[in-house]
């Protein structure tokens, strides 16, 4: 009889893991356990939900400006000073944006800072523009400074610029400066599965 | 942290936190008060030096990233037997008022005329934007010009 349990048991584990193997392919069943849930791949359409919240936060776009100064602030006023963005983006001969910005925020002075602090390109004005007018620009070579989709995957994912806007400091007043809806692990999780689900711009 | 840079061209080393503003280093450590606080939120200038050379705000410039570089305050821009252009533009055009701002707008402009010799009003306007509270815009102006002048003539 003791015998006879054991096989039984054997058998309902065995029905258990076909069945829920082949159910969860992934090991992302429920109660899985066995990897965290950031690592399935997100359906494509709410990867580039997700991607698209950050990527139209004005900490984002209020340095992909249409013209030729930066944006600042929460209400994402014309920079102060009539800061422009010279030549290459770093600001102008005498006026660099490294007069006052450095490498890491400055959370005595309120100013923010990380590395190659500067202003996107002209070609990658994100300013008025909608989410998917956004990726389309930042998939057109000819507006994205000549980058393949890795080459963006890793621009989006890894440029310490790009990733300030999750840490982006306290302003002059000491209040913490908003932070995308998104946090940074999700939006790094969101910008690879939409790249590798190929990409895709839904029609809106 | 320790951190060790050329100041007014003297070796200097101090022992302070790393996130310590440079113009508290400047003038509480090394009792230069020429550079002076202003707003300590990078908006007026008034603490404005040169750090290899480029304008920077030293209340919002960490003195870790002073590691290594040639730092230039108002003491160093020049000395009384050789004027800097803009030293001599300055006395020329009787600029200062309180003169509490005068020593940043110094050194921006002195850091744009490396930058632009010869600057136009517009440059000056794009370029220049430190604040005086007692509106010495018109004769900081005159004295830019005539820095300009001064500079290309000793070149
Ligand atoms: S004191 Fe540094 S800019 Fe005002
Ligand atoms: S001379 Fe007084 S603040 Fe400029």
């Amino acid at each position: 009889m003791k015998k006879a349990n054991h096989y039984y048991l054997i058998a309902m584990l065995l029905l258990g893991v076909l069945v829920f193997g082949f159910a969860y392919p992934d090991g992302q069943g429920e109660g899985s356990t066995a990897a965290p849930a950031a690592e399935a791949p997100m359906p494509a359409a709410a990867a580039f939900d997700q991607m698209m919240a950050v990527l139209t936060h004005k900490r984002c776009v209020n340095c992909h400006p249409a013209g030729d100064r930066p944006h600042q602030g929460e209400d994402s006023h014309l920079h102060h000073f009539g800061v422009q963005r010279g030549e290459t983006g770093h600001g102008l001969a005498a006026l660099q944006c490294s007069t006052c910005h450095q490498e890491t925020n400055n959370n005595i002075s309120g100013v923010p800072g990380a590395p190659h602090w500067h202003l996107a390109p002209r070609s990658m004005a994100w300013e008025g523009l909608s989410r998917t007018e956004i990726a389309a620009s930042m998939l057109d070579p000819a507006r994205n400074g000549g980058r393949s989709l890795e080459e963006i995957v890793h621009h989006l994912t890894e440029d310490a610029l790009v990733l300030w806007a999750f840490e982006p400091g306290v302003d002059d007043e000491g209040n913490p400066r908003e932070k995308p809806p998104v946090s940074k692990a999700d939006y790094i999780q969101a910008v690879k599965d939409w790249a590798a689900a190929g990409a895709q711009i839904p029609n809106e | 942290m320790q951190v060790s840079f050329n100041i007014n061209g003297t070796p200097q080393r101090v022992e302070v936190e790393e996130h310590t503003p440079l113009l508290w280093v400047i003038r509480d450590i090394l009792d230069l008060k020429g550079t002076k606080f202003g707003c300590g939120k990078a908006a007026c200038g008034a603490c404005t030096i040169h750090v290899d050379g480029e304008a920077v705000r030293s209340c919002s410039f960490p003195v870790q990233f002073a590691e290594g570089k040639n730092i230039t305050t108002i003491e160093g821009l020049g000395t009384g037997d050789a004027l800097h252009p803009v030293q001599q533009a300055w006395i020329e055009e009787v600029v200062p008022q309180c003169g509490y701002c005068q020593p940043g707008f110094m050194m921006a402009t002195a850091a744009m005329l490396e930058k632009i010799p010869n600057p136009t009003d517009e440059d000056i306007d794009n370029n220049i934007v430190n604040v005086c509270r007692c509106a010495t815009y018109y004769r900081m102006r005159k004295a830019i010009h005539r820095a300009a002048e001064i500079k290309s003539a000793n070149l």
